[in-house]
């Protein structure tokens, strides 16, 4: 074998810390390699060129580079030297920038620990035989998971650029937080107008087909041929009957739901369309505060209902339905702000928080648009907006910036002076954020046109006193402390990862970090994709986001699923595990440790149990390798002997030199 | 229920211008069959001066008194002073660093190596005796009576060292005054500062944060203000004239110890409690709970 190796600077990521040219002459004397030498840039175009070059001029095999992790540049170099007529898995990397230059600062050790990590490396590559990828059939079918404004942006794109889409969303109908908020900022553009008509559009597209109230069960499969289970909560109306004439909850008796839609903010009835716009507008019945299902008589709106759409009897739903790809777009909660008890805990009626506040101002709202004190019905004076309730706070473990909160509080305190010119806005915050464009401009304009009181520093707490709200906080420009009497407190909560979230990413094998929100493949250059392939992300599932934001990762999303289903196959990795027919006893204990369910079980043609690994659908990740007691399985590109070549290539030398 | 016996540290306060609350501490705990067994030859926790002055001597001051603690052979000590239950809680945490806990050994004549926890009377009372127990024990429920519980800013705080109870919205003595049959106001200032030492050298700012916890005490309703602090008794209580006088007001609240209102329910004798050493006289308020019966 003839092994060409190259060592980078990495300008002085690795250089400032690395000998580069001592390793690669060290590498020199390494069995089998023919050609060393070291790169400023290996990974630019002339790096890449002398990789080509080598190849040809000293007639190598096998290329070994010395640069960053495998997970930054692995592909590149892989296609440079298949540009040059290699196989592309006769390449091995040894990472010297994150495994050595940049976490040792002792220059002669990191030269040392990069040597063995190149001699490693190349031990390895002898014993690499050229893999080729299999090509598979893929099901351009994508299913969108959450019907909020960022679902909606990816399902119509897909939807518009030919793909069959299924939008799951959890609630009755799409629309997500979006549908809830009264007018958007900065442009005080009513909510509901411009997302109203994208949900319809959703509603009437020929390719979209719509599954509310319902959630994702199970999920199997791999890139191209995901098979998913989709649970249909009983919502116990049928939707094929309904047609949402409101009837049902016109007449239902049972009054005092709570009203989930708009935040609890007044009740609603047990059966229920949660808002003129619903898409579908369809009635469901919340079995928990239904008169039927509590005390088993009534049944009202069975009676009234001018279809027979209503079923007491209706069961949860399981579909199987099979997709290519998944587009994440599950959302945010909110911080839950009865934990902060300084500000009452939920104690008083009066301290609301944001979104309840939204539901407030709509004109579709409980209230139809009036700000009310929920204690006594009267329109306040003093509104006080305390901002950061839920973030940027370590000591409820929400260190993170929610990012919108700045600008909903400005809006808020815009819409407060509108709706009631009598009042004074006061905001407590901690700095303003607002990078965004004509975001600056606008909380300037609350506080100088609006005379909204933008207050700098922290609450300490809340207290009720003759009826209004005293909130003391600090004014930290001034110097001093400040009360403020109000009528009404509006609390900035920030935002949290969607409920469930951790255990729907477990369904999907995709990442997410310690506050619940989904990892992306990078959090730079891959801010859609997941590390699970076919997975994508889109919106504030991945992180706090704003409209616009969540709309542009929308449509990256399916544009990203849109390139993926170009092709009609797509090639599968050959680095996975295969069964040694002559070695398998038939165990399947591999079968059971497979967390993909990537191995079947087969019967030999002399009737004997083996087992089977199916290519398409095995990630490489070894398990079953490990699990099988006669060594019978071997994952390709790392096999024991390519492992051990390695660890001998460490341990022998060291062996060696201390017990010889 | 089997006796209880633990290692009771009273505090210098408690044996001057608060030695009502170490008498009805101690009433209040042989009552209920919790043993106190004072330390032995204790000595001062350094309160608030050591601490601005120096880390090591504070905790050396406190560290003192837990290493007596352990040659009584107990890993547990309570004390009814929240000042005090800072120091040695503070001590604990900080001997728990190597270097610190040297640096303050070398100030002792016997080291100490941590190992002892404190709590104070009213966790005791909350967490091991239990509002339930002391539900059963009440025989003189204490019927028509509303109380202002009213914690002080360091019982509960910091959280991480205190671990008692709610730092900004604390609810045991609430539960044990509504155990004990009395009414717990909804008092919202019960973690508010009343001033603390400033009630020496600079006694205008603590006769305006006085009279605003008892502005809100009369706002809530309640008869009087149930406090376990010596401070706060004494800012509430004695220098509750001098808040008349420096904010033009006429406050007349009584201010009692939880200990005290336990030992009512005890039906321990007033007298016993030291009820009669408060300055403002508390005997209308027991006249209405005699009434009320």
């Amino acid at each position: 074998m003839r092994i060409g190796v190259f060592v980078c600077h990495c300008g002085s990521n690795i250089a400032g810390t690395v000998d580069v040219v001592s390793v690669a002459e060290a590498a020199r004397l390494f069995p089998d390699v023919v050609f060393s030498t070291d790169e400023v840039y290996t990974c630019s175009e002339p790096g890449q060129k002398a990789i080509r070059d080598a190849i040809r001029e000293h007639r190598l095999d096998g290329v070994v580079v010395a640069s960053c992790s495998p997970r930054m540049h692995e592909n590149t170099f892989r296609r440079a030297i298949e540009k040059a007529g290699l196989n592309r898995y006769m390449l091995e990397m040894a990472n010297i920038r994150e495994h050595v230059s940049w976490i040792g600062k002792d220059k002669e050790k990191n030269t040392f620990k990069s040597t063995e990590l190149v001699l490693m490396a190349v031990e390895k590559l002898r014993k690499n035989r050229p893999l080729v990828a299999k090509s598979f059939d893929i099901n351009k079918t994508v299913m969108v998971l959450g019907g909020g404004v960022a679902g909606i942006q990816a399902a119509l794109d897909c939807a518009d650029g030919g793909l069959d889409v299924i939008l799951v969303e959890r609630e009755s109908t799409i629309g997500g937080t979006m549908a809830k908020l009264d007018k958007t900022f900065p442009t005080v553009d009513c909510s509901t107008c411009i997302l109203g008509p994208k949900m319809v559009d959703v509603s009437q597209h020929p390719n979209i087909t719509l599954m509310t109230s319902s959630e994702i069960e199970a999920v199997s499969g791999y890139v191209g041929n995901f098979d998913v289970t989709v649970r249909k909560r009983a919502t116990y109306v049928n939707n094929e009957l309904c047609t949402g004439c409101g009837l049902c909850s016109e007449k239902c008796p049972s009054k005092k739901a709570p009203d989930r839609f708009n935040e609890a903010v007044g009740n609603t009835t047990a059966i229920n369309i949660p808002f003129p716009q619903a898409i579908p507008k369809k009635a469901s019945i919340d079995p928990e505060h239904c008169i039927k299902f509590t005390k088993g008589k009534c049944g009202v709106c069975a009676k009234v209902c001018p279809t027979g759409a209503v079923n007491y009897e209706q069961q949860d739903e399981l579909t199987e339905v099979k997709v290519g790809a998944v587009i994440t777009a599950t959302g945010f909660s909110l911080f839950d702000h009865t934990r902060l008890e300084q500000y009452g805990g939920g104690r008083y009626p009066d301290v609301i928080t944001s979104l309840q506040y939204e539901r407030m101002l709509s004109a579709s709202g409980p209230t139809g648009g009036h700000i009310k004190r929920p204690s006594d019905g009267r329109e306040p004076k003093n509104v006080v907006f305390i901002q950061c309730v839920g973030s940027r706070d370590k000591s409820v473990d929400r260190p993170y910036c929610s990012g919108f909160c700045c600008m909903y509080t400005a809006k808020q305190a815009i819409l407060t002076k509108d709706h009631l010119p009598d009042s004074q806005s006061y905001v407590f915050y901690m700095d303003i954020r607002a990078p965004g464009k004509q975001y600056d401009e606008f909380t300037r304009r609350a506080m100088e046109e609006y005379g909204a009181r933008y207050v700098r520093g922290r609450v300490s707490m809340i207290y009720p006193r003759d009826g209004s709200l005293v909130v003391r906080g600090a004014d930290t420009l001034a110097g001093t402390q400040m009360e403020v009497d109000a009528d009404l407190v509006v609390l900035a909560v920030g935002a949290e990862s969607g409920k469930g979230a951790p255990q729907l990413a477990e369904k999907l094998r995709i990442s997410y970090d310690r506050y619940g929100f989904f990892l992306e493949g990078h959090p730079k250059l891959r801010p859609v994709e997941t590390n699970t392939a076919g997975i994508f992300l889109a919106g504030a599932c991945q992180g706090p986001k704003d409209i616009p934001s969540s709309v542009g990762q929308g449509s990256a999303a399916a544009a990203k699923v849109l390139t993926m289903f170009s092709k009609d196959k797509l090639e599968s990795d050959p680095a996975v595990a295969q069964v040694n027919q002559r070695r398998c006893v038939g165990c399947l204990k591999c079968v059971r440790t497979c967390p993909f369910g990537a191995i079947k079980e087969i019967e030999a043609r002399d009737g004997s149990t083996k087992a089977e690994v199916i290519d398409t659908v095995c990630q490489g990740c070894g398990i079953c390798s490990v699990t099988c007691p006669h060594g019978a399985i071997q994952l390709s590109h790392f096999t024991d002997n390519q492992i051990l070549a390695e660890v001998d290539a460490l341990c022998l030398s060291w062996m060696d030199e201390n017990f010889a | 229920m089997s006796l209880m016996k633990i290692p009771y540290y009273p505090g210098c306060s408690q044996t001057g211008s608060a030695r009502e609350y170490d008498m009805c501490t101690r009433e209040c705990m042989a009552g209920l069959g919790i043993e106190l067994l004072e330390i032995d030859d204790w000595s001062c926790c350094g309160s608030t001066p050591a601490h601005t002055v120096d880390h090591s001597l504070a905790a050396a001051l406190s560290a003192r008194n837990l290493e007596r603690v352990e040659a009584m052979g107990h890993k547990r000590v309570t004390t009814p002073c929240p000042s005090c239950l800072t120091n040695l809680k503070t001590a604990e945490h900080r001997l728990s660093r190597k270097d610190f806990r040297e640096k303050t050994n070398q100030l002792l004549d016997r080291p100490y190596e941590g190992g002892v926890t404190t709590k104070s009377v009213l966790q005791i009372i909350f967490e091991d005796y239990g509002v339930e127990a002391l539900k059963a024990r009440a025989v003189k429920k204490l019927k028509g009576l509303s109380l202002a519980p009213y914690y002080g800013c360091i019982m509960n705080r910091p959280p991480e060292i205190m671990r008692f109870d709610h730092h900004e919205n604390p609810v045991a003595m609430d539960k044990i005054v509504e155990a004990l049959g009395a009414e717990a106001a909804p008092f919202p200032l019960k973690v508010e500062c009343c001033g603390a030492a400033y009630g020496v050298p600079r006694s205008d700012v603590t006769a305006r944060l006085t009279a605003r916890l008892l502005d809100a005490v009369e706002d809530c309703g309640a008869d009087a203000v149930v406090t376990a602090c010596p401070l706060c008794h004494m800012n509430l209580d004695l220098r509750q004239s001098q808040v008349n006088r420096k904010q033009r007001r006429g406050f007349n609240i009584p201010i009692l110890y939880i200990t005290q209102v336990i030992g009512l329910a005890l039906d321990i004798a007033p007298e016993k409690l030291g009820m009669d050493l408060h300055a403002v006289d508390p005997r209308p308020l027991l006249k209405k709970l005699e009434g009320g019966e």
